[in-house]
């Protein structure tokens, strides 16, 4: 034997645990991955049989087909005006789409004096080199601050129907972490590495999309996904026990509440000064600088914020019903 | 510029800030916040109503920095105002009225969620009411669509949770079309703001030039909001989603969510694509057609229903089937008649369905029409206003449906070709509309035997029982009888309105 170190101590270094995973001789999963294999999709004959008795009760007795012959012809009329309906809107889409302006063609009547402003002078009168950024967040604000609201209640009819308030007895929650261990697998090695590499780069690039989102492509919306993305990658690496120590629900209910009411509020303040021609002392600073046009960069803040939190909380709800 | 100016924007804005503070806050708090801030609009749309009549005139007013074509603005005039009133009063009242069964209905760690839809809900009725973009329209149809849907399912049963299922799909569909609507007619004219669509509208159809798209754009966005507002033959989405969502819910639902669909509709007949161009394109014929067979399939339906919220449901089709059908007629008299149709049948309808509740209450909270044997006598209150309803919708004078119904047959005198279907399916609509109306209200007033009311666990309740809803119901007739009685200076605030609205 050449080697330096004992037998006891070159077990504990990492090429012992590479040969072992060459040579098959240990399964890193063995032992370590914690997960509950899933039950084959089994039905005994008695729910069979309950379900076609009730599939022909609904027939008899509800809708009473013997006695009522016009609802198979109802059917039947109702397929056939179904495709002669879908046959009549396609034509219909496709003759109009047909007569619509060329795309593309110079003089079409969407190149007019809206967009070329947006174009000639969006840089100066936004300091957004991104002009796209420019218009959502500074021209057409009033619909943004709309749209990062149906962000927000859709996020709050999604935890309507799914959240789990813990009030019946069958949803304990034990119960909830067993039956979540079903879908996900716990301590899975190769996602632990994969996540613990990946995840921050994730992270930090969508801080990078949001920050810069008026300097090159990107924005709140877009970094805000990528950072959803990134969060949600890591609970299904590290589980809920990891996340919640930084992600609660009233984190989410904080953060939420923060960013609209911090956008809300901010574009009161414009709305009011530029309905009441009043100037903005806000400067936009020079173009090109992280610290510039306006409020477009605490706007797009606000904006990742709720779509990342939104994202992140819409998966947490259909995995498991709460935090 | 002066102060009151400003109330509109800060009444989306105020009622936009109040959805997401309420998540933060409990269930009472949030409930305390959402009258506070419905009537805090109230009282500030009040003030907006009268800078408008004394002004005379409609403004615009700038969301941002930069003039309209490139930002976004707001246009308010009499009728916008009036209509932010109105829906400020009856969304108060509902609220107030079915305060009780939110609490019963609703888990208590989601009681906050329902106020975060309202709130939102509102803020969108508002930016539809007042937007002069039709892309910022849009946006606030999404937020419609979705906290309609939330208050549909707060009351997590099958039933609901199915009829929310199926409102999503119809109101999707709708606001697809709508959304395909505007994409065709932003290609064809190259703008957004809708006065200068509508610049754009006119010279086009001067030219003669693509008469296909706009032709297909306007009937998409007809249909799309005809979808969404449950004209007769899309109106399967309907009877669910009204009968067995929390009484506040369906109050709201009927008398609110869909009238703020029509008044888009009304918004992108006058102001986007121009009414002579809508008149011309024969849409206006399909949407009578529809119109009518709503009115008379719609109180077929309700004639059929033994449960008396379904009834009451049904009854909204047909009500949309009268509204649609003003708009049918082509007139600007139509258009007045249809749009004081839809204030006094959100008043109607929503007095309906509190009064309807507090019925079945004592009833032992059956809603089959059987059960109800003698329950004006058990519900003093309920029982009455339930009648003032029923009469306003029959159609009797005093009240606001005998106003409506009066003006749709002034305006069909006055149009040319539709005189005859019009006033046939007014009188037909109207024996209907009695048949089932009065069979509900002659089997509330019947008296039941002592020995089955004993075994069928009827309750008296008295006015002082829940004073909160009492004084809703009395509201309602209050304002039923001024819709009723004092219809002259309304209709001519909204023939001003209308004016000022082109």
């Amino acid at each position: 034997m050449s080697r330096k170190v004992s037998d006891q101590e070159y077990k504990k270094t990492r090429s012992y645990r590479m040969k072992q995973w060459f040579d098959g001789s240990k399964d890193l999963f063995l032992d370590e991955l914690e997960m509950k294999p899933q039950k084959e999709f089994t039905e005994d004959h008695r729910t069979v049989r309950q379900r076609e008795e009730e599939k022909r009760r609904l027939f008899e007795r509800v809708y009473d087909i013997k006695h009522n012959p016009e609802i198979t012809v109802f059917n039947k009329i109702y397929r056939l005006f179904c495709v002669c309906f879908c046959i009549f809107l396609v034509i219909m889409l496709l003759t109009a789409v047909s007569n619509l302006p060329t795309t593309g063609h110079a003089d079409n009547p969407v190149n007019n004096e809206v967009s070329r402003r947006y174009i000639e002078n969006g840089l100066q009168e936004t300091g957004s080199v991104n002009i796209v950024t420019g218009m959502i967040l500074d021209y057409r604000a009033f619909d943004t601050l709309g749209e990062s609201h149906v962000l927000f209640i859709a996020t709050c009819t999604v935890l309507i129907l799914l959240r789990n308030d813990r009030k019946k007895g069958k949803n304990s929650i034990a119960d909830m972490e067993e039956n979540d261990r079903i879908h996900e697998p716990k301590n899975d090695v190769i996602l632990q590495t994969a996540a613990r590499i990946l995840v921050p780069p994730i992270v930090i690039f969508g801080i990078y999309v949001i920050l810069c989102g008026h300097l090159g492509p990107g924005g709140g919306f877009s970094g805000g996904a990528v950072i959803g993305a990134g969060l949600i990658l890591y609970l299904n690496a590290f589980g809920f026990a990891k996340t919640e120590r930084f992600f609660k629900a009233s984190t989410y209910k904080k953060l939420s509440f923060g960013a609209l009411a911090c956008y809300a509020l901010s574009k009161c303040y414009s709305f009011y000064t530029g309905a009441n021609h009043i100037e903005s002392v806000i400067p936009l600073g020079t173009p090109g600088a992280i610290l510039s046009s306006g409020l477009i960069l605490l706007l797009n803040i606000c904006v990742g914020i709720v779509v990342a939190g939104t994202m992140y909380t819409f998966y947490v709800m259909f995995r498991k019903g709460g935090y | 510029m002066a102060f009151v100016q400003n109330f509109p924007f800060f009444s989306i804005i105020l009622s936009l800030f109040s959805g997401p503070l309420s998540s933060i806050l409990g269930g009472k708090a949030a409930k305390r916040l959402n009258i506070a801030v419905i009537s805090m609009i109230g009282i500030m749309s009040c003030a907006v109503l009268s800078f408008t009549i004394s002004s005379g005139e409609s403004y615009v007013y700038m969301m941002g920095h930069f003039p309209a074509p490139w930002g976004n603005e707001i246009r308010v005039g009499v009728l916008e105002a009036s209509m932010a009133v109105f829906f400020c009063v009856i969304m108060l009242l509902c609220m107030l009225g079915g305060e009780r069964e939110r609490l019963a209905e609703i888990e208590p760690e989601k009681q906050n969620l329902y106020y975060i839809m309202v709130n939102l809900l509102l803020s969108s009725l508002l930016a539809l009411i007042y937007t002069n973009d039709l892309f910022t329209a849009y946006v606030f149809v999404e937020i419609n669509t979705i906290s309609a849907c939330g208050l549909i399912m707060i009351k997590q049963n099958g039933r609901n949770i199915e009829a929310a299922t199926r409102y999503m799909i119809m109101s999707l569909l709708g606001s697809g079309l709508l959304l395909l609507g505007i994409c065709f007619l932003y290609d064809l004219t190259g703008h957004l703001l809708m006065s200068n669509i509508k610049e754009q509208v006119q010279l086009l159809n001067e030219s003669g030039d693509y008469h296909i798209p706009l032709l297909v754009s306007l009937s998409l966005m007809s249909v799309g909001l005809a979808i969404k507002s449950a004209l007769y033959p899309f109106h399967a989405w309907l009877p669910d989603a009204y009968g067995y969502s929390t009484l506040s819910s369906a109050a709201i639902l009927s008398s609110l969510v869909s009238k703020g669909y029509i008044f888009l509709l009304v918004k992108i007949f006058y102001r986007v694509v121009g009414f002579d161009i809508v008149r011309d394109s024969k849409v206006i014929n399909v949407l009578f057609v529809f119109g009518v067979a709503g009115m008379i399939m719609g109180s077929v339906s309700a004639i059929k229903e033994n449960n008396i919220r379904r009834m009451i449901a049904y009854s909204s089709v047909a009500q949309i089937g009268y509204i649609y059908m003003g708009f049918g007629l082509g007139t600007t008299a139509g258009v007045i008649a249809s749009i004081y149709h839809i204030v006094s049948h959100a008043a109607t309808k929503s007095l309906l369905f509190v009064a309807a509740s507090g019925i079945t209450e004592a009833s032992g909270d059956s809603t089959d029409f059987f059960d109800l044997t003698g329950a004006g006598y058990r519900n003093k209150l309920a029982g009455v206003a339930f009648t003032v309803g029923s009469l306003s919708m029959v159609g009797f004078p005093m009240f606001a449906g005998f106003i409506s119904k009066i003006l749709f047959a002034q305006a069909a005198v006055e149009s040319l070709h539709k005189v005859l279907p019009t006033l046939i399916a007014l009188a037909l609509s109207t024996i209907l509309n009695a048949v089932y109306f009065m069979k509900t209200v002659i089997r509330i007033y019947t008296p039941e035997k002592k020995s089955v009311a004993a075994q069928k666990g009827h309750t008296m309740i008295r006015i002082m029982d829940n004073p909160v809803k009492s004084a809703a119901l009395v509201c309602f007739i209050l304002l039923n009888l001024i819709l009723g009685l004092c219809s002259e200076p309304i209709v001519r605030l909204f023939q001003n309105g209308l004016n000022m609205f082109t």
